[in-house]
């Protein structure tokens, strides 16, 4: 893998890049595309990629690239293409500091601590797992209580294992994954608990890590107690009632030495912080313009920082438009800002961009917070479409076309997922 | 190994009595069960250095509270660990609550301790504005601190270590027998099914949940040691500076109830609870979560369950008195350091002069060195340096360019340090440096201090551990698997 790093760092770029990640690399591809001419990505690890490196399984790319590729090849699709279109990657290197002007603090075994100035940032360092303390499972705090990331870490770059025998919490697609990828280590997965009346991954790794390896999923079950002085020795299971009360009456221990733990991601935001940006309480990412602009000007921002996407190939995607419009900015080409707000309505939880404009097309993603089938899309009483079915683990997506909007002269469209009678028409 | 003094137990305690000895010409030893140091009791409390004011008087815990609390600001010159005074409030919702206030402050006044100042709502809304409005009156104490009570463990072990007393970590004793010239404690070794034997003229017992045990076996006991639970809950980095002062409810004569804590790193904590508890209990419990919060929502509405990022459980060793049992016993040259619950932190440093009168009162020679040090070499904080102090830092060394722990800015050079400076385990670097106490919990760092110390102590990945034992975080691959 060739990851070639600039002899030197320059003092200026016309937009700079949070993170080497697949949003990072395509925000950087994006942004050369617009213009940038000096475009500099800085990344964490020793190599791009990010997160896919890790990701050892197939599935990724059908969208984006139109062929199923492993994660490390989709990373190096992307790192090639950023190549390709002359742009620098600084890794091993971490950015500690954005001031409001954009002068971002950077420290690297290369380059020491350095300034740099940015005609435009984009913050691309993606998503971290919550851990056991974020749901406060009650018990001892033995070791082989882990991430599922964590694990998939130890296993696909560390060539090691979590345990012998282990539970997983959570549902989660990386839950998911880890189970069909332990038990092909020779590890026994006990089951899959999960707190929700439903599974939160999706559809697709449901049937090809649990059911093709007969490994069974416990709705509305969650870990109430962990048990282990030094490793986990057991866990104690119980159902819950719909207010998520578990019923300990129903409890059941499991000997297990490992814990692994699917509960969600959430978005990297220390910089974000750092930088004041208005963030979004349900997103917990920063609130942006349909550029991916955040509240700072010239600070854009993509992919998992901005909300917790399903598949890498939308964080592509997402990504690009957020190098375009970093691009943009640095360049001082100006785009129309933002005349529709979206409101999120019945069975939406949040729709990003959460502000549209008329004047061309976009794309927006939306998560619903219960499944549903089969339903219809309302954009306000401008446009519907009929969905087969909607899940929380799988975020939809909408193309609002500028005419669709012909007709529409207010400020905010809500967006609402309502269920269809079958055989009604949409 | 002959020694003229075993001090059995390494928590904050006995800690502070191996480097009170470190000054004297004498051999001495810290025998501790646990692969580090302070990772008991120790580590597992509300990390507060009590004004000075809360014990009743004429109570040893009392006097040595504020004896004690005298001799911190000096102490974290010395050793570099993390300490603040910050103040505390001590609230009051009801008139009988303000009557309590008032003999707290009385009591407090009497002994010295200065700076004491009842507040009435105004002045607490303007300080502490995020306090419950129903708070009627409040008592401020300035001398109240907050600490890293591990680091505190980590510095005295070092200080004592460097200047002369052994630590024999992972050694539990299993017997002690008084000889022609002190005692013969026997110590097992990890799984070694013989013990070895440790000769000492002295011997202290600060063996904290098991004290009474250790006592026991020299028949210098006769007392009873029982776990008081403590479930203490952290929230994350985005409530800091949300309260300035520690928060205590008013206290009722049993307990001190659920505080709010800005830790010295500035996160906040809530907790305690106090319940009955085997001595190997540290399970946290829904009900404990539920108390706390309660508790901390009393005093300050805006807590919640969501911002929770970690919880633990430590374990008070209780006399029968609820009193410190310090001093001589009946057997001539064993010495008690049991009953160490709170203020028992605060008193540490008061109670290792204490122990040390006791010896010498037994016949230990206290004879001061001429080459005493107290100070360590501080250890590098690149989250706190300045941008220029970083550049040169990086610029002598680049392994501090490089960034470990993300959530809170600890870099390669300060994990090789800790280790270098007796990090054995994740825990012993997280304690030291950090490194996986942020919002992340170690999901990012873990791999790399992992890396870390299968490099600087030449163990392979799969032998590190959390904390010594069986903690181990990853198994080899298991053979004829796919």
């Amino acid at each position: 893998m060739i990851t070639p790093k600039p002899a030197q760092l320059q003092p200026r770029y016309d937009v700079v890049v949070v993170g080497g990640g697949p949003a990072g690399l395509a925000a950087a591809v994006g942004a050369r595309e617009s213009g940038a001419e000096r475009v500099l990505v800085i990344d964490r690890e020793p190599e791009a990629g990010g997160i896919l490196q890790q990701c050892i399984h197939p599935g990724f790319g059908l969208h984006h690239f139109g062929e199923e590729l492993t994660g490390p090849e989709y990373a190096q699709r992307a790192i090639e293409q950023t190549l390709e279109r002359d742009v620098d990657v600084l890794s091993s290197a971490y950015v500690l500091d954005v001031a409001s002007d954009r002068r971002l603090k950077v420290t690297s075994r290369d380059h020491g601590v350095a300034f740099l100035d940015a005609g435009a940032v984009v913050l691309a360092m993606g998503a971290r797992e919550r851990t056991r303390g974020a749901i406060r499972i009650p018990g001892e705090r033995p070791a082989g209580v882990m991430t599922a990331g964590f694990a998939q870490k130890l296993v696909n770059l560390g060539g090691m294992l979590p345990g012998r025998r282990a539970v997983i919490l959570g549902s989660g697609d990386i839950g998911l994954i880890m189970a069909r990828r332990l038990v092909l280590e020779g590890v026994e997965v006990e089951g899959v608990y999960e707190l929700m009346p439903h599974a939160n991954g999706l559809n697709r790794n449901l049937v090809q890590c649990l059911h093709d390896y007969d490994i069974p999923l416990h709705l509305s079950t969650t870990v109430v107690h962990i048990d282990g002085r030094e490793r986990v020795e057991k866990v104690t299971v119980a159902p819950v009632d719909e207010a998520y009360r578990p019923n300990m009456a129903k409890a059941r221990d499991i000997a297990c030495d490992t814990l692994l733990v699917s509960i969600g991601l959430i978005p990297d935001n220390e910089l974000a912080h750092r930088l004041g940006l208005r963030l979004d309480p349900v997103t917990t990412g920063p609130v942006v313009t349909s550029t991916m602009e955040t509240t700072r000007d010239g600070v854009f921002a993509c992919g998992n920082v901005v909300h917790i996407h399903d598949l890498v190939d939308y964080v592509s995607q997402e990504s690009e438009l957020a190098g375009r419009g970093a691009g943009a900015y640095a360049t001082g080409t100006p785009t129309p800002p933002d005349n529709v707000r979206l409101t999120p309505g019945e069975n939406v939880r949040y729709c990003v961009p959460p502000t549209i404009t008329t004047d061309r097309e976009h794309t927006v993603y939306m998560r619903v917070t219960k499944p549903m089938a089969p339903c219809t899309l309302h954009l306000g009483d401008v446009y519907k479409r009929p969905l087969r079915y909607v899940f929380p683990g799988e975020m939809v997506t909408l193309k609002v076309r500028p005419r669709f909007l012909e007709g529409f002269h207010g400020g905010s469209l809500p967006v609402s997922i309502v269920p269809r009678e079958e055989g009604g028409s949409a | 190994m002959r020694y003229d003094v075993a001090v059995i137990g390494g928590g904050v305690i006995g800690c502070a009595i191996a480097r009170e000895l470190s000054r004297y010409h004498l051999r001495a030893v810290v025998i501790e069960r646990e692969c580090e140091v302070g990772l008991g009791t120790s580590k597992a409390n509300s990390g507060i250095i009590h004004a000075g004011h809360h014990g009743a008087e004429g109570s040893l815990k009392g006097e040595l509270e504020w004896r004690g609390n005298q001799m911190w600001d000096a102490l974290a010159d010395d050793l570099h660990f993390g300490f603040k005074r910050v103040g505390d409030l001590t609230c009051a919702f009801d008139e009988d609550q303000r009557a309590t206030l008032r003999q707290i402050m009385e009591q407090g006044k009497r002994r010295g301790v200065p700076g004491l100042e009842l507040w009435g709502p105004e002045r607490i809304r303007r300080e502490e504005p995020h306090l419950s409005h129903d708070i009627v009156e409040a008592l401020y104490a300035p001398t109240a601190g907050v600490v890293n009570p591990y680091e505190a463990c980590f510095m005295l072990a070092e200080s004592a270590v460097r200047n002369g007393v052994d630590l024999a970590l992972e050694r539990t004793v299993v017997g002690i027998r008084p000889s022609e010239k002190g005692f013969e404690i026997a110590a097992v070794v990890g799984d070694d099914a013989t013990p070895e034997l440790i000769k000492a003229r002295f011997v202290v017992d600060a063996a904290g949940l098991h004290a009474d045990a250790i006592a026991d076996m020299v028949e210098a006991g006769g007392f009873r040691i029982r776990a008081r639970k403590g479930e203490e809950y952290l929230l994350d980095k985005r409530l800091v500076g949300y309260v300035k002062r520690v928060i205590f409810p008013c206290p009722t004569p049993t307990s001190k109830g659920i505080l709010v804590i800005p830790t010295y790193d500035g996160t906040l904590m809530v907790g305690p609870t106090a319940t009955w508890a085997d001595k190997d209990d540290l399970a946290t419990t829904a009900e404990g979560s539920a108390e706390v919060f309660a508790g901390a929502r009393k005093l300050a509405p805006g807590i919640s369950e969501k911002d929770c990022i970690a919880e633990f459980a430590g374990l008070r060793a209780v006399s029968d008195t609820e009193e410190f049992i310090l001093g001589p016993s009946r057997v001539a040259g064993f010495v008690l350091a049991a009953g160490m619950q709170s203020p028992a932190l605060t008193a540490a440093p008061a109670v290792a002069t204490v122990v040390l009168d006791a010896l010498r009162d037994d016949g230990l020679e206290l004879v001061a060195k001429d080459d005493f040090e107290p100070g360590v070499p501080a250890p590098v904080r690149f989250a706190e340096l300045s941008s220029a102090e970083q550049r040169s830092l990086v610029a002598r060394d680049p392994a501090y360019a490089r960034l470990v722990c993300r959530c809170e800015i600890v870099t390669e050079g300060e994990v090789r340090d800790a280790i270098d400076r007796g990090a054995r385990t994740l825990d012993g670097i997280k304690f030291r440096t950090r490194a996986g106490m942020g919002r992340c919990q170690g999901g990012f760092c873990t791999w790399g201090c992992m890396e870390l110390l299968h490099e600087r102590l030449g163990i392979p990945l799969t032998a590190v551990t959390k904390r010594g034992g069986d903690s181990y975080v990853a198994i080899p691959r298991l053979e004829g698997a796919a």
